[in-house]
């Protein structure tokens, strides 16, 4: 329950007791706000480095692609033009993509935050305490939107 | 030749041999190892007898008449030994010559009196540590500890200088052997455990009362012996082969017998002499068996379980060191068998696991117990009985039935082809969407359903990602209201039925949620039968 550097672009964590971290969009991003129609959603981040390239084997995860708090997950194009980046949030190693987002990307608008998942990111063991206690909570974050919302009216 | 050397089985081409361990402080057991005697019978008489013996027949070398060992007495070991460590000292390339010309330096003292000293080759294993006293301190050990056995197997570790000292003696035989033209090699001597057992497993088998092993008893009683005034002994060799001497975490010394032994094979004699004085010095004191312990094989308890609860956990559920749930059926099962079988520890399995608020219903989940190092092994049918109904006494939430000893064997049908079997399931779902009996209606006609599961995100930390296949056999919907229905399915092993409800952010496909257009999550789950025939049914 997160919010980031561009107004309005909130992302939103979901964390598991077993520290398992599942990224997707939070309530007030533009993509679920405005209504736009998202063209297509790429998890290729630069000319050598996609998301879709992540592979981990075995219980101990190996081969996942290690993710700071900074680190672009994926983008988002609209059909109006716009472009939006997703990113990671948590410092943790990508386990997997959604790639169902690739074959029909409007699941991320009509169920954001179950079967339109962006990431699911495992954080260090040492540090997902620590991770989560940095986000807002779901209230704290209820009350950034309307304190948001105030300001704008 | 004479009668006494039939007598000691030794025969006249041993003598320098037997001549030159006598004086390198040897004890006869060990002599007669050295000359390859592979009779057990001469190796358990009294070593007083043998070493008197031994002497009158070497003495029969030198002076062909027949004196017995009453009236010659030879030249005391002790002071011997004394003089030529000395000289070994400032020639210790090569000792065996001094040794054998000395053979007579008749200073007689009366050995008859005390006991013989401590043998430089064994250090007491093949003396006093053989004999009754030994044994019967280590059986009153035994039977003091409560076990419940019908045959043993013995088993020693002897301290790694024993290695470095046989070495030293083999060397000096080895340059004996030689001059007569005699080829042998170090394995054909009689090693020093071959000859301990041969003496010492008789002596156990009159004492504990039982009928022999041949090898094979799950009841094991192991000695270690130790000799601190002598550890040294195996240090040159750590400077001379550093190879063979890796430093290991989990171990006490680096001076393990395997690495000594290893060292010994790779050593070549004049490093071997140059570094290690020989003879050896004589040690002031035996062995000692530093730890004396028995082992029984594992028993298996088998049987199936059910789980009347939904807040108790199959095995403990420990978080950051801290308890999550009181108990747990691992626990509450295990518990009793333990006491039971008075065993060290024990190891819980089963035909797969439920969730903390599952319930484990109808003809039960299988589950095996391995019970380590018990000291019952026996138990009647009719004791098994008590021990199940003691079990279900104690508790409402977990009841057991068909509790059995089986073999290790019999685990291995528990595991194998698991995922070949189904299992049969009870849950209560809630829809997010209105629905009508016939929305859910629709399920029971679906068989054979292939489900696409990807490791769900709930236990993604402890098992590898991948897609799973797993097949719904059947479904039978219950309807109940606008939100809420039960459905009965049959599925194959290894499916995970919670997933398959809610979908688990779509990453199980199909789920409930999908076939019938809505969200769906899951309030109850039963398990209402696991399909094995194992363990078998007790007519109980």
């Amino acid at each position: 329950l997160d919010v980031k550097g561009n107004p309005c672009e909130d992302h939103c964590i979901l964390q598991h007791s077993n520290r398992i971290c599942v990224i997707a969009l939070a309530d007030a991003h533009p993509v679920l706000q405005k209504g736009k129609a998202i063209e297509r959603i790429s998890y290729q981040i630069s000319a050598n480095c996609s998301r879709l390239q992540n592979k981990v084997s075995g219980k101990s995860k190996r081969g996942a692609q290690f993710l700071t708090e900074l680190a672009p997950l994926c983008r988002i194009y609209c059909s109006d033009g716009e472009e939006y980046t997703i990113y990671s949030c948590i410092r943790g190693r990508l386990i997997e993509v959604n790639e169902s987002l690739l074959g029909d990307p409007s699941i991320l608008q009509q169920k954001p935050f179950t079967d339109g998942y962006v990431a699911v990111v495992l954080p260090k063991f040492e540090e997902s305490k620590t991770i989560t206690q940095g986000l807002l909570t779901r209230k704290e974050y209820e009350e950034v939107l309307s304190k948001r919302f105030n300001s704008a009216s | 030749m004479n009668g006494f050397s039939s007598m000691i089985e030794l025969s006249e081409k041993d003598k320098p041999i037997a001549q030159m361990l006598l004086n390198f402080g040897a004890c006869p057991r060990c002599i007669f190892r050295f000359c390859r005697v592979e009779l057990q019978a001469p190796y358990r008489r009294p070593e007083k007898e043998l070493l008197c013996e031994l002497r009158t027949f070497l003495q029969s070398n030198s002076n062909e008449s027949e004196s017995s060992c009453e009236t010659v007495q030879p030249p005391c070991k002790r002071i011997r030994l004394e003089s030529r460590k000395e000289e070994a000292e400032e020639q210790t390339a090569n000792g065996s010559h001094q040794l054998t010309d000395a053979e007579n330096d008749g200073n007689a003292t009366d050995d008859n009196l005390r006991p013989p000293p401590v043998c430089t080759v064994c250090l007491g294993i093949l003396q006093e540590l053989c004999e009754m006293d030994f044994v019967k301190a280590v059986c009153q050990k035994i039977n003091s500890s409560e076990y419940q056995f019908s045959s043993f197997v013995f088993s020693v570790s002897f301290p790694p200088q024993l290695s470095v000292r046989e070495h030293a003696a083999w060397l000096l035989v080895k340059e004996e052997i030689g001059k007569q033209d005699l080829l042998v090699e170090k394995d054909d001597l009689v090693q020093l455990k071959e000859a301990y057992k041969w003496i010492i497993h008789p002596l156990f088998l009159e004492e504990l009362g039982v009928p022999p092993a041949d090898g094979k008893s799950l009841f094991e009683v192991s000695v270690v012996f130790a000799h601190p005034e002598t550890d040294e002994d195996c240090h040159f060799l750590a400077t001379a082969c550093p190879s063979c001497f890796k430093s290991a975490k989990n171990k006490q010394s680096i001076f393990t017998r395997m690495a000594v032994v290893k060292a010994l094979e790779l050593i070549d004699d004049d490093d071997f002499l140059k570094n290690f004085q020989s003879p050896p010095s004589s040690p002031k004191t035996p062995c000692t068996a530093v730890d004396i312990q028995c082992t029984n094989g594992a028993i298996f308890v088998a049987g199936r379980y059910n789980k009347y609860s939904r807040t108790l956990p199959q095995t403990p559920w420990i978080i950051d060191g801290e308890r999550k749930m009181e108990s747990s059926v691992e626990e509450l099962i295990s518990e009793h068998l333990m006491t039971t079988f008075k065993a060290d520890s024990f190891n819980f399995s089963s035909s797969g696991r439920e969730d903390v608020d599952v319930r484990t219903l109808g003809n039960g989940r299988p589950f095996a117990i391995e019970l380590v190092n018990p000291r019952r092994v026996h138990l009647t049918a009719e004791e098994m009985r008590a021990l199940q109904q003691t079990i279900n006494n104690s508790s409402d939430k977990v009841q057991v039935h068909d509790l059995q000893i089986v073999t290790r064997e019999a685990i291995g049908h528990m595991k194998e082809g698991e995922e070949g079997k189904t299992k049969s399931y009870n849950a209560l779902i809630w829809t997010e969407k209105e629905i009508r009996n016939e929305d859910v209606a629709v399920l029971d006609s679906m068989k054979e359903l292939k489900l696409d599961q990807k490791t769900p995100l709930r236990v993604l930390h402890r098992r590898p990602l991948a897609v799973r296949v797993r097949v719904i056999h059947t479904m039978q919907s219950e309807y109940i209201d606008e939100h809420h229905f039960r459905l009965r399915l049959k599925s194959q092993a290894g499916t995970y039925i919670k997933e398959f409800v809610h979908g688990d952010f779509g990453r199980t496909k199909p789920n409930i949620g999908s076939l019938l257009g809505t969200t769906a999550d899951i309030l109850e789950l039963d398990v209402e039968s696991v399909d094995t025939d194992w363990p078998p049914a007790l007519d109980n």
